[in-house]
């Protein structure tokens, strides 16, 4: 088979691991840049930016440069808002050649004038693309000249997108989102309150997960930035405490809130029935002078599992024995992943991601079975060479991994921004065992070629 | 036309939910009709991707796109390094025969000098072994739209590979940026009228195949290299694209270069462009029109008779790509369908121009031909107009939600709903499928809307 010749592209080696018994230790060498000529899964600084701050939905998001990049990320997730929707909208300076030549400044200022005053948002976002860090907008001074005029914040968000990796994005969007959490009331926040970070509301995860919150009497202050509002943002110092999901994008802010208002945080995953209900539990745990918040969490757990277990069971049966391959953006959500697979039966034979650091491949290492093959800023190629080697029936991935796992006759699962249906919370998890199971054993495999049929 | 214009017209600065897509896009999707040819961007990491995922959820295949991956350093020094690094490791991983080049807004803007350093490249390598075709095409996002990126590499691609030779019986077809059904027609076509023939880009089967039991590094299908290089002796080309000019072009090119007449047509959509097209077929082959398309023909006229009174004086907003938005105006005018506005997000300035060539009675009709739309102006003039029908790609939708508009989806992207790939829209075949989308729709609605609920319509 023609995968057997898949050579990695030198320079490839170490970002792929095997956990073999008695095999060398892991050592993938992450947090670099893609490999020029390589079909990285992997996107720019600008997209790390964009996705980040996106589901802010009273703000206005304008794009500073040519096209592109403002079309393609046009109403590209599934981030809902329960009122206002700007973040739907697509705005950008639409840079022209002569733009280019002279300076985009004019054009930016008029756009944002223009834009504030249609559509009255409570703050703009504007994000560098490439050019702009080349032909040199000074987009600070407009930004401070326009939020003077206007006497709403707009903040820069420098993301041109050659100047690091998606993971730079997001530290782009935090140092934004940053400028704007203290300058907000907090008065009247209540002891027992956090905010959420790194949720993003794709198909309302981030109502499911306050709501288990909110019953437990915890207060939540501020989703970021998912149905996000740019008054709660302001506000969010006020909180106890801050619960990250989504690490990679959103450890940065936590981290500079921790710095400077002392607010800790914890690192949670709200998928699968394990983690989801560690979630509920750890955050509990930081209030033990109010026992009744743990009660209630305990509550909601025993309620919830009992709700969907028998459901589940029937998963289980039908999927026991089938076998996974996990390629998303972060680490953690693989972690999670592992664990709900295991919940329906399910073992993981590829596990992988886009910006994992050294410390999360090892923890991925611990959890993973062996034959389990590791990698790190994969491409299509590798991909399939492993999805094929290790004959998976399921691929979990986004939008780009998508149709390999259909040509090649593997189920599907999308865990990606771009997801309408929740994944998250107890409720996500038996929405993504239907979905699991919808394709995994779907009768059209049969026509595969690797079941069989003809190619 | 420059943007001074469309200002004026739109008394816009910002651009509000585009009705275009960036030069390199189009580039892409052209390098993907060439037989094992591998699409590279010099650029930034994110423009491969965007665009990857972007035809992705049009074309539900795999799309490998490749990227020099940009850093700060090469924004700097320039890209020549990462260009020569990223074509070696395509090489090695994809054993390409074609890797079709293309820039970004970036490498545009930073001035390198691509050809030069695809020259460097070449004596880099030296003769130890052969290396692909690189054809390179300048698509800066800055300037144009999708549509100039396509129609740069495919002229691109016959500026690298086309060869002089004795004329011989052989037909080139340039049919633009169309579906690969449409694709597929027209090779059904001209293979009836037995006719050798090039078609390029063909992406009918790259972007439209079957399934795989192991992954191809590049898709099965794509108009071969020695095909490309035989344009150069073809006895005639046909160029489908009202607003293409042969300084652009691949048959203009051609013609310029090698002799071989240029037969610049609009996209066969509608009876009378089609019958244009299918005449044109007729003089170059001296054949006549097979029996199947005079039977398609019959079929689509009588189809016309039975459906005229469903849709005629229904007011239609028509959007997209210019080429299609003027051949659609053209058909719906031949079915009783006033195209009330006629609205693109690209500025080639020959849009009404063109148009008036096809429908001549346009002002007296009151139809608007308007440039360098964005989806905001064409949703503030449907206000005004007040349209029954809204006609384009699914970039409409929040419109026609808005609006309580049917939305019949045609042409690039249909990301909201299935087989937009396998949708016809040219020769008569196309029409008929078009006439009978139109003409449901309204039925549907007038259904829907109905307190009886007939169900004879």
């Amino acid at each position: 088979m023609d995968t057997q010749n898949i050579t990695l592209l030198e320079g490839r080696e170490k970002q792929v691991y095997e956990k073999k018994p008695g095999g060398a230790e892991i050592d993938i060498a992450c947090d670099t840049t893609s490999l020029s000529g390589s079909v990285s899964q992997r996107a720019c600084v600008f997209c790390g930016s964009r996705v980040v701050l996106y589901p802010v939905a009273d703000a206005i998001h304008i794009v500073h440069g040519p096209i592109g990049c403002a079309a393609y990320t046009w109403d590209i997730r599934g981030a809902v808002s329960s009122g206002p929707e700007l973040h739907r909208l697509s705005f950008s300076t639409d840079l022209q050649e002569m733009d280019v030549i002279y300076g985009g400044e004019k054009k930016l200022y008029r756009s944002l004038i223009e834009l504030i005053d249609q559509y009255q948002p409570n703050a703009a976002f504007i994000y560098s693309t490439c050019i702009i860090g080349v032909i040199g907008d000074d987009i600070d001074a407009v930004c401070k000249k326009v939020a003077k005029e206007k006497g709403i914040p707009v903040m820069p968000v420098h993301s041109e997108g050659f100047k690091g990796t998606k993971k730079d994005g997001y530290k782009a969007a935090c140092s934004a989102l940053m400028k704007l959490i203290g300058t907000g009331s907090t008065e009247g926040i209540s002891k027992y309150s956090i905010n959420i970070l790194g949720e993003f509301n794709l198909a309302g995860e981030a109502w499911i997960i306050r709501e288990y919150y909110e019953k437990m009497g915890i207060e939540v202050v501020a989703t970021m930035t998912g149905d996000g509002r740019i008054d709660a943002i302001r506000r969010s110092h006020g909180a106890s405490l801050n619960v990250v999901q989504c690490s990679g994008s959103m450890t940065s802010l936590a981290k500079d809130m921790e710095e400077k208002y002392g607010i800790p945080y914890i690192r949670v995953s709200y998928f699968g029935f394990e983690d989801m209900s560690k979630s509920l539990y750890d955050v509990a745990a930081l209030f033990p002078d109010r026992p009744e918040i743990m009660e209630k969490a305990k509550e909601i757990v025993r309620d919830e599992i009992r709700k969907y277990y028998p459901e589940m069971q029937k998963f289980k049966t039908a999927l026991t024995g089938k076998k996974a391959a996990i390629y998303v953006g972060g680490a953690f959500k693989t972690f999670s992943l592992i664990k709900a697979l295991r919940t329906i039966g399910m073992s993981v034979v590829l596990a992988g991601s886009q910006t994992g650091n050294k410390d999360d491949y090892r923890r991925l290492k611990e959890m993973c079975d062996e034959g389990t093959v590791i990698v790190d800023d994969s491409n299509p190629v590798e991909l399939s060479k492993f999805v094929l080697e290790k004959e998976a029936d399921l691929l979990i991935g986004g939008v780009k991994e998508r149709p390999i796992a259909f040509k090649l006759g593997v189920g599907f699962c999308d865990h990606n921004h771009e997801r309408k249906i929740p994944l998250a919370g107890f409720v996500g998890m038996y929405n993504f065992a239907k979905e699991v199971y919808e394709s995994v054993m779907s009768p059209v495999w049969q026509f595969a070629p690797r079941k069989g049929g003809l190619s | 036309m420059t943007t001074v214009t469309k200002e004026a017209m739109t008394a816009k600065a910002a651009t509000q939910n585009a009705c275009k897509l960036c030069n390199p896009l189009g580039a892409c999707l052209a390098f993907r009709g060439i037989e094992k040819c591998v699409p590279f961007l010099h650029g930034s990491q994110g423009c491969a991707t965007y665009i990857r995922r972007y035809l992705i959820s049009h074309y539900k295949e795999p799309i490998d796109i490749a990227s020099s991956n940009f850093n700060e350093e090469t924004a700097v020094f320039g890209g020549s390094h990462n260009l020569k690094l990223g074509l070696k490791n395509v090489t090695q991983q994809y054993a390409p025969e074609v890797i079709g080049i293309a820039t970004t807004c970036l490498s545009e803007t930073i001035g390198d000098d691509v050809p030069m350093i695809l020259k460097e490249y070449k004596a880099l390598m030296g003769s130890a072994a052969p290396l692909p075709v690189m054809i390179f095409a300048s698509t800066p996002s800055y300037s144009g739209t999708h549509i100039d990126g396509f129609h740069a590499a495919v002229r691109s691609a016959v500026m690298t590979l086309a060869e002089e030779g004795p004329k011989r019986n052989l037909l080139n077809i340039f049919p633009g940026m169309i579906s690969p059904a449409d694709i597929r027609y027209l090779k059904e076509v001209l293979n009836a009228f037995g006719i050798p023939f090039v078609l390029l880009p063909d992406y009918s089967k790259t972007l439209d195949g079957g399934p795989w039991a192991e992954y191809h590094r590049i898709p099965p299908g794509g108009t071969p290299t020695s095909a490309i290089a035989s344009t150069g002796s073809a006895s005639a080309s046909i160029e489908f694209g009202s607003t293409l000019e042969a300084g652009k072009s691949a048959a203009g090119y051609l013609e310029e270069k090698f002799g071989v007449p240029r037969h610049h047509l609009p996209l066969p959509i509608g009876i009378k462009a089609s019958d244009r097209f299918f005449a044109t077929l007729e003089k170059l082959t001296g054949k006549p029109m097979p029996e199947i398309y005079e039977d398609e023909r019959r079929r689509l006229v009588d189809a016309y008779a039975d459906g005229h009174k469903y849709v005629f004086g229904r007011r239609a907003i028509l959007y997209g790509e210019e080429d299609l938005v003027i051949s659609m105006a053209a058909f719906l005018s031949e079915i009783g369908v006033l195209p009330v506005l006629c609205a693109s997000g690209g500025k080639s300035g020959l849009m009404k121009k063109r148009l008036l060539e096809l429908v001549p009675d346009l002002e007296e009709l009151g139809i608007k031909v308007k440039e360098g739309l964005d989806f905001v102006d064409i949703e503030r003039e449907a206000d005004e107009l007040q349209p029954d029908l809204l006609i384009g790609n699914s970039k409409g939708f929040a419109m026609s939600k808005r609006h309580e508009l049917p939305l019949i989806r045609i042409g690039f992207p249909i990301h909201d709903r299935f087989g937009g790939q396998r949708l016809h829209h040219l020769g008569y075949r196309g029409t008929q499928e078009l006439f009978d989308r139109i003409v449901n729709t309204v039925i549907e609605q007038r259904q829907n809307s109905s307190p009886i609920g007939y169900t004879y319509m």
